[in-house]
């Protein structure tokens, strides 16, 4: 399996972020993305997700399901978290399961390997940002797809968190995924680096 | 169908739970019959004759009230752009959603009506006219507002923009809807030909709603 893309241009309201962007991720490896505020790294994993479309270029998955799209093949963990503060940690989480469907697992396995087995039934309300943050990667175990689109993934997360997190994605490219990691920081795992030009 | 019907059970729970949105429309459509009455005076004939438009009027606006919050929480959240990534095609998402927005707001008008049927001097038969129109007619009023609804998914405060966009399309059916419920309280017409129209529009927002509603929230993804 191998995500690339090919002369990506993206212009988000009338002004041009990126032209000319070449990146290839193989199986098994991470891209990061790096660059400064507004270099429009965000808009390259909206771009992927098919959020967005670019002005020219093509962005491609080889190798995955003919039958699906490169979007219903990837997870997307953008700034916001998706979840409903009127439902508990577990009800979001078993709603995002049954709702992406394909290849599921147990809600409750997807929250202890995150550590918020024991919050299972507060309200999402309740939950600090950290917190919400695990339960949005617990998403991404409950539900298994190739392809994973994480902007700023470690933000929010404490230490302990981070290093779990590290672990998830070890995991992850260890059963043939790949990763799309939009970030400033270090990740903790090994990854190949795409830098985006700041804007012009 | 998984899919859909985890969509569909979230959201009525969400529209159950403390701060959503079905106790509220219920509590505006209530607010204003109740209060009409009054306004009107004690003239009981004339109150039994403005019924059905009373009930028809609060119905439409205490639905108009709800959907404006059917897209834009989930924009808000990011549970759109999941929404529009998954397998499920976004028009069954949006039917489902449609669905799930008329069972936990529309249902609740309906069961309400008898009791306010009561306040405005309409007899059972009346009542219950009424009621039937309501429920053949409000489907209508939320597949249309659901468009307005898309379109004004990436605006704050979208609710003005909404009402605007959409009461041009629910005049069909409150025109039908009261049409057909005097027809069946006072005559001279017959209640199947209004209320043929009624389901027919209702029919037609069903095929037209998610369609269009799922084209603007494409077009409004950025």
């Amino acid at each position: 399996m191998r995500l690339s893309g090919r002369g990506v241009k993206c212009i988000r309201g009338g002004r041009q972020v990126f032209s000319g962007l070449d990146f290839a991720a193989a199986a098994g490896e991470v891209l990061a993305v790096t660059g400064a505020n507004g270099s429009g790294k965000t808009s390259l994993l909206r771009l992927i997700a098919g959020l967005l479309s670019p002005a020219e270029g093509t962005i491609a998955l080889e190798g995955g399901d003919a039958e699906l799209m490169l979007a219903e093949q990837a997870h997307y963990l953008g700034h916001r978290d998706a979840l409903k503060p009127a439902l508990s940690v577990l009800e979001n989480l078993i709603f995002w399961r049954d709702f992406l469907g394909g290849e599921v697992f147990q809600a409750g396995q997807s929250l202890e390997a995150v550590g918020l087995d024991h919050a299972a039934h507060l309200p999402a309300a309740y939950l600090s940002a950290g917190q919400r943050r695990r339960l949005s990667l617990a998403r991404l175990l409950a539900v298994r797809r190739p392809v994973w689109l994480l902007d700023e993934p470690t933000a929010a997360l404490d230490a302990a968190g981070q290093e779990l997190f590290a672990g998830l994605m070890a995991d992850h490219l260890g059963r043939g995924g790949l990763i799309v990691a939009a970030t400033h920081g270090p990740l903790g795992i090994a990854a190949r680096e795409l830098r985006i030009g700041a804007a012009t | 169908m998984t899919a859909l019907a985890a969509l569909i059970r979230r959201d009525i729970r969400i529209a159950l739970r403390v701060g959503g949105g079905a106790l509220i429309g219920v509590l505006f459509f209530l607010s204003v019959v109740v209060l009409m009455p009054f306004a009107v005076g004690p003239d009981l004939k004339l109150l039994a004759r403005l019924g059905p438009a009373i009930l028809w009027l609060g119905a439409l606006l205490a639905s108009l009230l709800t959907l404006d919050r059917l897209f834009t929480a989930d924009h808000e959240d990011g549970s759109l752009d999941l929404i529009v990534m998954s397998r499920t095609p976004l028009e069954l998402a949006c039917a489902a959603k449609a669905l799930a927005h008329w069972i936990a707001a529309g249902l609740p008008l309906i069961v309400a009506t008898p009791v306010l049927g009561l306040l405005l001097n309409l007899d059972a038969p009346a009542t219950s006219a009424v009621a039937l129109t309501l429920l053949a007619g409000t489907p209508a009023l939320t597949f249309t507002g659901m468009i307005g609804a898309a379109l004004a998914v990436t605006l704050h405060r979208g609710g003005l923009l909404l009402a605007v966009l959409v009461l041009p399309l629910s005049i069909p059916v409150l025109i039908f809807g009261v049409a057909a419920s005097e027809a069946a309280i006072t005559g001279p017409q017959t209640f199947g030909a209004p209320f043929a129209i009624l389901c027919a529009l209702s029919l037609f927002s069903f095929v037209i709603g998610p369609f269009a509603a799922a084209a603007s929230l494409r077009q409004g993804m950025d």
